[in-house]
């Protein structure tokens, strides 16, 4: 017989090690995929690198694609923390998209120290308020936010087709279902020159510092925290659950907001249906393997987007489907989610002697 | 004792990590025995009990049960499924029942084959109906578990056990949630059962219904039998000194002057969902110096009147006073304002954050003090010197005030939501089952340490389900029955037992 | 005038059992999941490999029925990776349920990929036909309704009959309910919490997986990317519409399916005034209605969501 039973207090090695290990797993066991396709594995990994580290812009493309995943990461973070389920982050992101397009397409006249706040800021509060729906009918009427916040995601998505059709479409788009572009105020500057990075990476990791501050240092922190882990103490401690539980909606969701500002202000300059690959849902890949850290958020994204764009170059290489980049990231999920268990509890044989 | 033998447990030990829980202790039941096990919190009964019925496997020690026949066999250790078949029935002190489920359903529950295409409701049904019959334990049977009384569910735990035909009835602190007449009723139906060859073994640090009821009592004390006296032969002294190794010291109370009002209830009333989480007009007064008990069973408005003092829900009518304020607004931070400090009920549900620190747990009442923050920034090094302070002044012990609280023992939890309220010098606590669970040394703390804020001025209300401790610590006893509060006229054990039980006295 | 037609034209009833019946298979798995106190949001992706793996067992051969076996068996597989990380490892049901999604729908699509990388056009099988009953599907009204549907649809109703007798009227139900409720209560009669937990969520799992495969052999001949497009996550949502009740998990999922048949229609009447995102919007915004309608008065499994450790209590 096996036994679980808990560990004393988790030593700060596994809680270290756990996520390191469980990404490299995961990264290991898709040589099974691999295998199938019938590629050259110890290739097929050159390729994946190659892309990441073979060039300047292999290196920068990484970064781009990370940017979107440290605020959807981010987003996850601080939900999670209140345990506070918002799986809606891909929803929230593309309302951020759209704030960024209705008043950064020539709806304000400023210039560029003006108008990129006035950007963010909007796509913020776009975010923040698909966020603040669920959090709502939670509160309210107790309606699991799991599945309003997934729900979301798909009323979000056809709106916005709605629009592209509409409103927001470029009259000069060929009937493309586009928006026009972001002035050029609007548009976030690169970081390096011809390369498609740009200064919403800056934001992000701002954003990331920020969060790690609020979280670890201030009582609005504390408060998070203690909502999450224990939400009955909390109130009877005098905390004001829906409030704090309604605060972490509205920065997640925010959060969420900003990265559909960078894709569409930064990278793109106009928005479509399919500016994300799914980065909201990833967000909560990212946030689980940095442990629902903001600093750990960073470097879990940077490994993500390594994923994904090395998976790209391979694929283009070797003709192996890019999947094979979604699967690698759904197994650090479960491999993190394992891992986080065995940090918690051990296994013990009881041979004899035990429960 | 010229009875057959049904069972022996036969040197059982067992120990968790560096603690012995049990120390080769041995105990024979005969055919229609009634046989007390006793000893206070954390002496070891429920782990022997719980080795008996397979939930843990003994470090070593064996057991043999009688089968059908009379002949003794040995019982393969360790498998719930194997006590089962050998005819023990064990009813825990917490009831293992699906509340979402009817009476009978939790019957039939593993009673019947897994894979059989139907339930035998209409069979099952009439053999429930003789054994209620054969013993006069009576349980609505078609009723969600859910709508039942704590005395009724207790009574589908033990039908529970003789419907899967047990013929050794193990029966965890029965009478904990019981009043005085309904405990007695349930010692009469176990009579008529031990007449039919059932033999009982109960599990109980009541003194009382021990001396009354039993025929053998066994005592453990830290794990080890140090006792076994025939009930006849025995008297509270006794088996109070075998209990505790010492005659119990009575806690010293001074005497003292009631002073000004603290807390005042008028006519305060909630609409619970059922009558159990209701409460009827509640007067209640409580003054400076003075500690009042509120005597009950759970589960009759007790819950209700605490969640109010807390500011966990606002009452449907009637006022409520704190000093010469009354209470507008029922929150937590307004009664914090407001200077009551509040000890919860469920201690680990309520009381701490198990997964954050000592130290955070200590502060979480007063993070608006700038003692504790700085334009919303915590202050952290003033938190843990904080920390250091009180647990040296509260005698918390564990892996440190920086580790998480989940890993202090039940006794050092209490204890810091004691240093958490008392620290705020409050003029009126609430003291919601201070002392449950928790072993004698922690409890007798918890109660020096209510006594000394009532010297010190506070008011005290003391709710709790131990009527020892409510007539040991109270000045004055109040009776909550159906969510309705009345005023015991003396701290009349008898008397307080029948206004439990909502009888006139 | 006109929605009047349509509410009497028998192929709007038709096509609302059509469209009901791969949520029927949903609903009924994940009731099966959560009766036993397990949340499966591992759905939407079981939905898509059962979708994918079902087709690609006909396309390579296998005869429908075999199919639906190769769907609910790999369903099944995803549903054990979802019981192992929730039950003996009691591990966040919403994190590994969406994990299971996001590996079963990349699983699928990287083996639909591999095994088919160059076709611009999906491949198509042969899938389910309609069930020509004679005389019976010849009935006015009631024989297209009913009689005109294929062998899947039948067998999601009898499952719903077999689910809910199994559920409320036998041992192994009352012990998958009891679970759900109460799992010391399971454990004190000697019973396994995680052998009842673990079966349950294998079985609906693979209950979700027919669902799945109904789109790819019943509802159209072919898989293609995104086909699943938030079904699980509408089932979910259904479930506790219906507060855990296999009969009003039927009429759930028949009142959906009746719900999007009318508004197709009711599209093709008034399209030219309404743009035709609301009326896909519709579905999603009906889940989260009937969501927030019920959610307060749920009778939820008491144990959902809750891990259980044996010998803790």
């Amino acid at each position: 017989m096996i036994r679980i039973e808990p560990r004393e207090a988790p030593s700060r090695w596994w809680t270290l090690g756990v996520p390191v290990a469980s990404a490299l797993l995961a990264l290991l066991l898709a040589a099974i995929p691999l295998a199938f396709a019938g590629a050259n594995i110890i290739e097929a990994y050159g390729q994946m690198a190659k892309g990441v580290f073979g060039s300047t812009f292999a290196f920068t493309e990484m970064l781009t694609r990370a940017t979107p995943l440290i605020f959807t990461g981010l987003a996850a973070t601080i939900a999670f923390r209140a345990k506070l389920w918002n799986i809606g982050a891909e929803g929230q992101l593309y309302l951020g998209g759209m704030a960024a397009v209705v008043v950064g397409t020539g709806m304000i006249d400023a210039p560029a120290w003006v108008l990129i706040p006035v950007i963010l800021m909007a796509g913020a509060a776009a975010g923040a308020a698909g966020m603040a729906g669920p959090a709502y009918l939670k509160t309210r009427f107790g309606a699991d936010e799991v599945v309003t916040t997934l729900l979301l995601n798909f009323i979000i998505l056809i709106f916005l087709q709605m629009m592209l059709e509409g409103p927001l479409q470029d009259p000069l788009g060929m009937g493309w279902p586009q928006s026009e572009p972001i002035v050029d105020n609007g548009i976030l500057p690169q970081l390096v020159p011809r390369m498609r990075v740009h200064a919403g990476l800056i934001f992000a990791l701002v954003a990331a510092g920020i969060a790690h501050i609020l979280l670890s240092k201030s009582v609005w922190g504390f408060k998070l925290r203690a909502v999450g882990e224990n939400a009955a103490a909390a109130l009877h401690a005098g905390i004001g659950v829906r409030r704090t539980l309604m605060g972490a909606a509205l920065v997640s969701g925010a959060l969420a907001g900003l990265a559909g500002v960078g894709e569409v202000a930064g990278l793109r300059g106009y928005l479509t249906t399919d500016i994300s690959p799914g980065y909201g849902y990833t967000g909560i890949v990212v946030a689980m393997l940095a442990g629902l850290s903001p600093i750990g958020v960073v470097i879990s994204a940077v490994f993500i987007a390594s994923i994904f764009v090395g998976a790209d170059t391979m694929s283009r290489a070797m003709g192996v489907s890019s999947y094979l980049a979604d699967l690698v990231v759904a197994l650090s999920l479960i491999c993190v989610l394992v891992g986080g268990f065995t940090a918690r509890y051990r296994f013990v044989r009881t041979n004899k002697g035990d429960k | 004792m010229s009875q057959p033998r049904v069972l022996n447990l036969n040197a059982m030990s067992k120990r968790f990590g560096s603690v012995v829980a049990n120390d080769a202790v041995s105990i024979e039941l005969n055919r229609g025995e009634v046989l007390a096990l006793l000893g206070e919190n954390g002496a070891g009964k429920t782990t022997l009990m719980n080795m008996l019925f397979g939930h843990y496997l003994p470090d070593s020690g064996s057991i043999e049960v009688a089968d059908a026949d009379g002949k003794m066999q040995p019982l393969t250790l360790g498998h719930p499924q194997a006590a089962l078949e050998a005819g023990i029935g064990m009813v825990h002190q917490h009831f293992t029942l699906a509340e979402n489920l009817t009476a009978l359903d939790n019957i039939l529950l593993g009673a019947e084959s897994l894979f059989s295409w139907r339930h035998k409701r209409r069979e099952a049904k009439k053999k429930v109906a003789a054994i209620m019959a054969r013993t006069g334990l009576l349980a609505p049977l078609d009723e969600k578990v859910g709508q039942l009384t704590v005395g009724e569910r207790q009574r589908v735990e033990i039908l529970k056990a003789l419907y899967h035909d047990a013929r050794i009835l193990v029966l965890d602190e029965p009478t904990a949630v019981l009043t005085p007449q309904e405990a007695d009723t349930l010692f009469e139906n176990i009579g008529a059962m031990t007449k039919d060859g059932l033999s009982v073994i109960f599990i109980s640090h009541k003194l009382r219904e021990v001396l009354a009821f039993s025929q053998r009592i066994v005592v453990l004390r830290h794990g080890k039998k140090v006792g076994e006296i025939a009930t006849d032969d025995a008297d509270q002294q006794v088996i109070a000194r075998m209990m505790v190794g010492e005659d119990t010291p009575a806690i010293p109370r001074e005497m003292l002057k009631p002073g000004a009002p603290v807390l005042a209830l008028k006519s305060l009333t909630v609409k619970g969902r059922s009558a159990r989480t209701s409460l009827h007009a509640a007067d209640l007064l409580i003054r400076a110096h003075e500690v009042v008990g509120i005597a009950g069973v759970s589960g009759n408005g007790q819950t209700a009147l605490a969640r109010v003092i807390s500011g966990l829900e606002a009452p449907d009518g009637g006022e409520m006073w704190v000093g010469d304020t009354r209470i507008l607004r029922f929150t937590p931070p307004v009664m914090q304002e407001a200077g009551i400090g509040r000890i919860p009920e469920d201690r680990h549900h309520d009381g701490v954050i198990g997964e954050m620190s000592v130290a955070e747990n200590l502060v979480i009442e007063r993070l608006g003090d700038p003692l504790v923050q700085n334009h919303g920034f915590l202050r952290q090094k003033e938190i843990l010197t904080h920390a250091e302070e009180l647990s040296r002044t509260y005698d918390i012990r564990g892996p440190g005030i920086e580790a998480e609280a989940r890993l202090l023992s039940g006794g050092n939890i209490q204890k810091l939501i004691l240093a958490r309220v008392f620290e705020g010098q409050p003029q009126f606590i609430l003291a919601n089952q201070p002392t449950r669970g928790l072993d004698m040394g922690a409890a007798g703390e918890v109660a020096r340490r209510l006594l000394e804020a009532r010297t010190r001025g506070a008011g005290v209300l003391l709710i709790s389900e131990d009527l020892d401790e409510i007539l040991a610590l109270s000045d004055r006893v109040m009776v909550i029955h159906d969510g309705r509060l009345s005023a015991a006229p003396d701290k009349d054990r008898a008397k307080i037992g029948l206004m439990m039980a909502g009888e006139p006295v | 005038m006109d929605i009047l037609q349509i509410l009497f034209s028998d192929s709007f009833w038709a096509a609302s059992l059509r469209i009901a019946t791969p949520l029927i298979f949903g609903v009924l798995g994940a009731l099966i999941c959560e009766k036993s106190g397990v949340l499966n949001l591992g759905i939407e992706g079981i939905f898509v490999a059962g979708a994918m793996a079902g087709w690609m067992a006909v396309w390579l051969g296998a005869g429908l029925w075999g199919g639906l076996l190769v769907a609910a068996a790999v369903g099944g597989f995803f549903g054990l990776i979802h019981a192992v990380l929730t039950v003996p490892l009691g591990l966040s049901q919403h994190v590994s349920g969406l994990g299971v999604t996001m590996l079963a729908t990349s699983v699928s699509y990287f083996a639909y990929r591999t095994a088919l990388p160059d076709l611009s056009s999906p491949p198509r099988i042969t899938p389910f036909q309609p069930l020509d009953i004679p005389i019976l599907s010849d009935l006015p009204f009631i024989g297209p309704v009913l009689f005109q549907q294929t062998a899947m649809t039948w067998l999601a109703l009898f499952l719903v009959v077999l689910v809910w007798w199994v559920l409320e009227r036998t041992p192994l139900g009352l012990a998958i309910r009891a679970v759900g409720d109460n799992p010391d209560a399971v454990d004190a009669q000697g019973l396994s919490v995680y052998a009842l937990r673990i079966g349950a969520v294998v079985v609906g799992s693979a209950l979700m997986a027919l669902g799945g495969a109904f789109l790819t052999m019943s509802a159209f001949d072919s898989f293609f990317f995104g086909m699943v497009n938030g079904r699980g996550w509408i089932v979910i949502a259904l479930v506790i519409f219906a507060s855990w009740r296999p009969r009003k998990a039927l009429l759930g999922a028949l009142l959906f399916g009746a719900f999007e048949a009318f508004q197709v229609r009711l599209q093709t009447q008034v399209g030219a005034f309404v743009p035709s995102q609301v009326f896909l919007m519709a579905p999603y915004v009906l889940s989260i209605f009937a969501l927030v309608i019920v959610a307060r008065r749920a009778e939820y499994p008491r144990a959902l969501l809750k891990p259980w450790f044996k010998g803790q209590r």
